[in-house]
C-alpha cells in the first residue's frame, strides 16, 4: 500500500476518522447538537474528499477494494442518504427521553459499511461491509429503548440478518472450497469454466443470493420487512429502504453484469421470477396496508423487483438505468420518510392514516412535499420517478425483455391505485383545518425542500446527471 | 415530407404559451385573497387566449408542413429534444385549449369558495399541459405533458368534486394511466427501432415492419381509447364528468378526451399506417357501438351531466368513424367534429353548472318550465341542443354530416347505422330539452330562478358565436386543417402502397 492507495481510500478514512471523533466527543463532551454537526461535517468531508480522490480512480487497493467511478457513485449516494438521515434525526431524537449521540456513531458505522460494499471485490471485504452495516442497524432499529415496537424490531432485524449473513458465510465457503480464491474476478472466471457445474459451488452461489436476497428484501426473503419498517423509528426505516438495499444491490449489479447472465439460463430464470414475484407481491399487499410505514415497505419490496430487471437487462444501458433509477429511489424514499420523521411526535411515529389525514389545510408546505414523493414513487412526469421508471422500462425493451416489462407496467398501475389512496387522505377535509401548532425543525424542512427540488429537477432536466452516470458504467 | 418550419415570429410564441400559465400559476402561490386570485387566473387565461390571435394570424394555411418550430437539445443522452410546432390540425385544439380555460374560469367566480387559489392553480397547470400536448412533436416530451395533465385533473375532481369524487377521480387516473403506460412502452420500442430518436417527423417517414405496426398500434390504441373514450373503455367518463365542478367537464369533455382522437391524427396513423388498415374494420365496429350504445344509455339517465357524458361517448363514436373511414371528408368531419364537440358539450356543461349553482340539483326531473322564468337562459340552451343534435345552420351539423360522407364512401353499412345515431341523438336531446325548459313548474323552487347574470352571458357568448360560425361558415375551420389533412391522408395512403408484402416483413420487433 503506497500513498497513492491512501488518497484513493480518503473518502472511506475520512468516514471513519469522523467516527472517531464523533466517539470521542460524546466520551468527552455529550452534547446532541455538537455531535450531529461533527457527523454532517464528516459527510460533508468524506463527499468533498472524493473529488480529490477521483484524480487516481480507477484503483485496485490492495485484494480487498476496487475503487473506481462506479464505487464513487454509489458512495456519494450512500453519503447522500446519511446525510440526510442525520439532518431529520436530530428533531426526532430531540422529542424522545434518553441520549441520542450514540445514534450518529451508529449511524456513521453502517453508512461506512454500505461505502465499503460499493466497493467490495473479495469475499472478506464483502463481509466485513455486510456485518459492519447489519451490526449497527440493529442497534439503530432498537434504538428507542422504551418502545416495544422498536426492541421488537431490533430483535426481528437482529435474528433475520443474522440467518442471512449466516447463508452468505456458509455460501461463501462453499465457493471458497471449489474456486480456491475469495477473490470475485476469479471467481466470476471460474464462473464461466466447467467448475460452474459442481454441486458445492452451484450450492454456494444459491446460498449467497438467499443472503442478498434478505439484504435487498425481495420476495421469498421479505418477510422480516413490514415489521422491521413499521417497529424501527422512522429515520432508521429510511435508512434501512436506502443505504442498506442501494449499497447491496450496487454490488449485485457489478457482479452480475461481469458474468453476463443471458449465459446462464437457470440463474436468469431465478432472477426474472423473484423479481416478478417482488413487484406482484410488493404491490398487492401494499393495498392491503393501512399503516403508511407498511406501505411504503411494501412499496420498496415492489421497487426493488423493478430495479432487477435491469440486472436481467444487463449490459452498458441497464446499469446506467440502475444507477438513476437508485438514485431517484434514494430522493423519494428520504424524502417520504423525512415527512414520516418530522410529523412523529415523541409518543409515537406517524404512520397511521389518520396522521395525514387532510394534512394538505393544516400543513400545506409538507404535504406537498409528500405528494411530490409519492408521484415519483408512482413514476408520473415531472419527477424524478418517472425518468427513473422509463429508463428501467427502456433498458429492458432494449434487450426485449418483453414479458418483465408487461408485468412492471401493470405493477406501476397496482402501485398508483394505493399511492393515490395516501394522496386522497391528505386531502380529505376533515372539518378541523386549523393550521397545526407543532413547530417544523428548520433543519428537516430545509432537507426535504432541497430533496424536492431535486426531485423535479431530475424530473424535468436529468441531463446532468445522465452524464455523471455515462462516466460511472463499467466496460 | 413533412418539415419543421421554424418559428415565423420573432419570439417563441408556443413556449410562451405554455409557460404564460405556469408562471401565473408561481404568481398565485403569493396572493392570499381569493378576488385577487380569481383576477390573476382570469388575466393569465385572457392574455393567454390573445396570444392565439397571432398564432392563428400568421399561421400559413397553405402548407401542411409543422410552424412556429422550435427546436432545442433536452436530454441529449437520449436525443430527447424539446421540439414545438403546430399544423393546421393542432392549432385549432390550442386556441379551442385556450378560450375553454377562460370560459372555464369565468364559470368558477363564485362557483368555488373554498381553496380559491388552489383551484386556480390547478386550472393554469391544466392549460399549459393541455397546449403542451398539442403542440410537442417530440414523443418523449409529448409524453410528459400527457401524463402531467392527469395530475391538476385528479385534484380538480378530488378537491372539489361531488360526493362521490375520489371514486371518481381514481377511476380517472387508474384508467388513463392503464393505456398510458402501455403506449410509454411503445413509445420506447419505436425508439429503439427507428434508430433512437423520439422525433415525431423522423418517425412519420420511418417504415416500421408489419409485425411491429401491429403491437405498436395496439398499444397505442389502449391509450387513446380510453381517453376518446371509445366503447368498452368509456366507463370513467360518466363519473368523471358527474363528480367533477362544472369547470373540470368543461375542461374534460371540450379538450380532454379530444387528446385521444389527437393521438390518432398526430400518431396512430402517420406511424402505422398498415396496422390503422389492419385494425380499421374493429375500430369502426367499435366507434358504431359507442354511438348508438351512448344514445341508448343517455335515454336512460335521470342525471343531467351524466346524459351530456353518453352523449359525449356518442359523439366521439362518430369522430372516430370519421377519423378510420381514412379519407379525406371522414378526416375532416372528424377533426371538425371534435372542434364543434368541444364547443357543443363545454357549453351544455357551462349550461348546467349555471343552473346547478343555483338550484343545487342536476336532477332532470327537479326542473321543468324553467322556460318562463329564465328565457335568456333558456335561449342558451337551445342554441346548444340544436348544435348538439346537429341542426344545419349549426356547427354540429356539418360535422356529422361530413363525416357520414367520409364513412359512406368505404363503409356504407357502418355509416347506415351510424345515422340512426343522430336520430337518436336528436330524441335524447329534444327530449331533455323539454323535460327541462318546457311544461308546468313542478318544483317551487323554480319559481325565483334568477336568470343568466352579465358574467355568464359573457362566458355563453363566445360559443354560441362559435355554434353558428362554423354552422355557417365551415370553411373557416376546413380552410385551416385543409393542407394538412391532404398531407395526412396522402402520407397514409403512400406509405401503405410502397410497403412491401406482409410476408416479407417478419423482421425482428426491436430492429437496433
Amino acid at each position: 500500500m503506497n500513498s497513492t492507495d491512501l488518497i484513493a481510500l480518503l473518502p472511506y478514512l475520512t468516514l471513519a476518522a469522523t467516527s472517531i471523533v464523533v466517539m470521542l466527543a460524546i466520551a468527552f463532551y455529550r452534547n446532541h447538537k455538537l455531535t450531529v454537526f461533527l457527523t454532517l461535517a464528516g459527510f460533508v468531508f468524506s463527499a468533498a474528499s472524493m473529488g480529490y480522490a477521483s484524480g487516481v480512480l480507477p484503483r485496485e487497493v490492495t485484494s480487498l477494494f476496487i475503487i473506481d467511478r462506479y464505487a464513487f457513485f454509489y458512495l456519494g449516494l450512500v453519503l447522500l442518504a446519511g446525510f440526510v438521515v442525520a439532518a431529520i434525526s436530530f428533531s426526532y431524537l430531540e422529542k424522545h427521553p434518553g441520549h441520542s449521540e450514540e445514534f450518529y456513531l451508529l449511524l456513521l458505522f453502517a453508512t461506512l459499511g454500505c461505502t465499503v460494499l460499493a466497493a467490495a471485490t473479495h469475499f472478506a471485504s464483502f463481509f466485513l461491509g455486510i456485518e459492519l452495516l447489519s451490526v449497527s442497524l440493529y442497534a439503530l432499529a432498537a434504538y428507542l429503548r422504551h418502545s416495544n415496537k422498536s426492541i421488537e424490531a431490533g430483535v426481528k432485524y437482529l435474528i433475520l440478518a443474522a440467518v442471512s449473513s449466516a447463508f452468505i458465510l456458509f455460501g461463501m465457503a462453499l465457493v471458497y472450497a471449489e474456486a480456491g480464491s475469495m477473490s470475485f474476478s476469479v471467481i466470476a472466471s471460474r464462473a464461466a469454466g466447467p467448475e460452474v457445474h459442481h454441486l458445492p459451488f452451484l450450492a454456494g452461489i444459491v446460498m449467497i443470493i438467499v443472503g442478498l436476497g434478505f439484504k435487498l428484501a425481495v420476495v421469498p426473503f421479505h418477510l422480516w420487512t413490514p415489521d422491521v419498517y413499521e417497529g424501527a423509528p422512522a429515520p432508521v426505516t429510511a435508512l434501512i429502504a436506502t443505504m442498506s438495499k442501494g449499497a447491496v444491490f450496487a454490488l449485485v449489479l457489478r457482479y452480475f453484469t461481469r458474468i453476463d447472465i443471458h449465459q446462464h439460463a437457470s440463474l436468469l430464470a431465478v432472477i426474472t421470477v423473484i423479481a416478478v414475484l417482488s413487484m406482484f407481491a410488493g404491490n398487492f399487499l401494499a393495498l392491503l396496508q393501512t399503516n403508511v410505514k407498511r406501505v411504503l415497505a411494501y412499496s420498496s419490496i415492489s421497487h426493488l423487483g423493478y430495479l432487477l430487471v435491469t440486472v436481467l437487462a444487463s449490459g452498458v444501458l441497464a446499469q446506467a438505468a440502475a444507477a438513476f433509477y437508485l438514485t431517484a429511489y434514494f430522493i423519494t424514499t428520504l424524502g417520504a420518510f423525512g415527512v414520516v420523521t418530522m410529523l412523529s411526535d415523541g409518543t409515537r411515529d406517524a404512520d397511521s392514516m389518520d396522521d395525514y389525514r387532510g394534512l394538505v389545510w393544516k400543513r400545506p408546505w409538507v404535504a406537498g412535499v409528500f405528494t411530490a414523493m409519492l408521484f415519483s414513487l408512482a413514476g408520473i412526469p415531472l419527477t424524478a420517478g418517472f425518468v427513473g421508471k422509463f429508463y428501467v422500462v427502456a433498458a429492458g425493451v432494449g434487450s426485449a425483455l418483453w414479458m418483465v416489462i408487461v408485468v412492471l407496467a401493470i405493477n406501476s398501475v397496482i402501485g398508483l391505485f394505493y399511492y393515490l389512496r395516501i394522496i386522497v387522505v391528505l386531502f380529505t377535509r376533515t372539518g378541523d383545518e386549523s393550521p397545526a401548532l407543532q413547530r417544523t425543525s428548520r433543519s428537516g424542512s430545509l432537507v426535504l425542500a432541497v430533496l424536492t427540488i431535486l426531485l423535479v429537477l431530475l424530473g424535468t432536466y436529468p441531463g446532468p446527471l445522465l452524464d455523471i452516470i455515462k462516466e460511472t458504467v463499467l466496460f | 415530407m413533412l418539415e419543421l418550419k421554424l418559428n415565423q415570429l420573432d419570439f417563441p410564441l408556443l413556449s410562451l404559451l405554455i409557460f404564460l400559465p405556469v408562471v401565473g400559476a408561481f404568481l398565485l402561490l403569493f396572493i392570499k385573497n381569493a378576488m385577487a386570485a380569481r383576477w390573476v387566473a382570469l388575466v393569465v387565461s385572457i392574455v393567454e387566449l390573445g396570444l392565439c390571435v397571432p398564432l392563428l394570424l400568421n399561421f400559413d394555411s397553405s402548407t401542411a408542413h409543422m410552424q412556429f418550430g422550435e427546436n432545442m437539445p433536452w436530454i441529449a443522452a437520449w436525443n430527447i429534444n424539446y421540439c414545438l410546432g403546430v399544423d393546421g390540425i393542432s392549432i385549432l385544439f390550442v386556441a379551442l385549449a385556450a378560450l375553454l380555460t377562460v370560459i372555464s374560469i369565468m364559470v368558477s367566480w363564485t362557483a368555488i369558495q373554498d381553496r380559491v387559489r388552489e383551484f386556480m392553480i390547478a386550472m393554469l397547470f391544466l392549460e399549459a399541459a393541455m397546449v403542451g400536448v398539442f403542440v410537442s412533436l417530440d414523443l418523449f416530451l409529448f409524453y410528459i405533458f400527457w401524463e402531467a395533465m392527469l395530475i391538476p385533473m385528479y385534484l380538480l375532481i378530488g378537491i372539489w368534486g361531488g360526493p362521490n369524487r375520489l371514486y371518481a377521480a381514481i377511476k380517472f387516473f387508474l384508467y388513463t394511466l392503464v393505456g398510458s403506460v402501455l403506449m410509454l412502452i411503445a413509445i420506447i420500442a419505436v425508439y429503439f427501432a427507428a434508430g433512437h430518436t423520439f422525433d415525431v417527423l423522423a418517425l412519420m417517414n420511418y417504415k416500421f415492419s408489419h409485425t411491429f405496426q401491429m403491437w405498436a398500434f395496439a398499444a397505442f390504441f389502449v391509450a387513446f381509447a380510453v381517453k376518446v373514450p371509445m366503447f368498452p373503455v368509456h366507463t370513467w367518463l360518466p363519473d368523471a364528468n358527474v363528480e367533477a365542478p362544472t369547470a373540470g367537464s368543461i375542461i374534460l369533455a371540450g379538450i380532454l378526451i379530444k387528446m385521444g382522437a389527437y393521438g390518432f391524427l398526430r400518431f396512430s396513423l402517420p406511424f402505422f399506417p398498415d396496422a390503422a388498415l389492419a385494425w380499421t374494420p374493429a375500430i369502426m365496429v367499435l366507434s358504431v357501438i359507442a354511438i348508438i350504445y351512448g344514445a341508448y344509455m343517455a335515454f336512460a339517465q335521470t342525471d343531467f351531466k351524466k346524459l351530456i357524458a353518453y352523449s359525449s361517448v356518442s359523439h366521439m363514436g362518430f369522430v372516430t368513424l370519421g377519423i378510420f373511414a381514412l379519407n379525406l371528408q371522414g378526416l375532416e368531419g372528424g377533426i371538425l367534429q371534435m372542434l364543434n364537440h368541444g364547443v357543443s358539450t363545454g357549453a351544455l356543461f357551462l349550461a348546467v353548472g349555471i343552473i346547478y349553482e343555483r338550484t343545487h340539483t342536476r336532477q332532470i326531473a327537479d326542473y321543468g318550465g324553467i322556460a318562463a322564468r329564465v328565457p335568456v337562459y333558456a335561449t342558451f340552451l337551445m342554441i346548444i341542443t340544436f348544435s348538439s343534435i346537429g341542426l344545419p345552420g349549426t356547427n354540429g351539423f356539418i360535422g356529422e354530416f361530413t363525416i357520414l360522407l367520409g364513412a359512406f364512401l368505404h363503409y356504407k353499412p357502418y355509416a347506415v347505422i351510424a345515422s340512426l345515431g343522430i336520430i337518436l341523438g336528436a330524441g335524447y336531446m329534444l327530449w331533455l330539452y323539454q323535460r327541462v325548459a318546457f311544461g308546468k313548474i313542478t318544483n317551487a323552487h323554480n319559481e325565483y330562478l334568477a336568470d343568466m347574470n352579465a358574467r355568464e352571458v359573457v362566458a355563453a357568448l363566445p360559443l354560441v358565436i362559435l355554434v353558428f360560425f362554423i354552422g355557417l361558415y365551415p370553411n373557416a375551420a376546413f380552410s385551416v386543417m385543409h393542407a394538412s389533412v391532404e398531407n395526412l391522408v396522402q402520407h397514409v395512403n403512400a406509405k401503405m402502397a410502397s410497403a412491401p408484402a406482409v410476408t416479407q416483413m417478419l423482421s425482428t420487433v426491436v430492429g437496433n
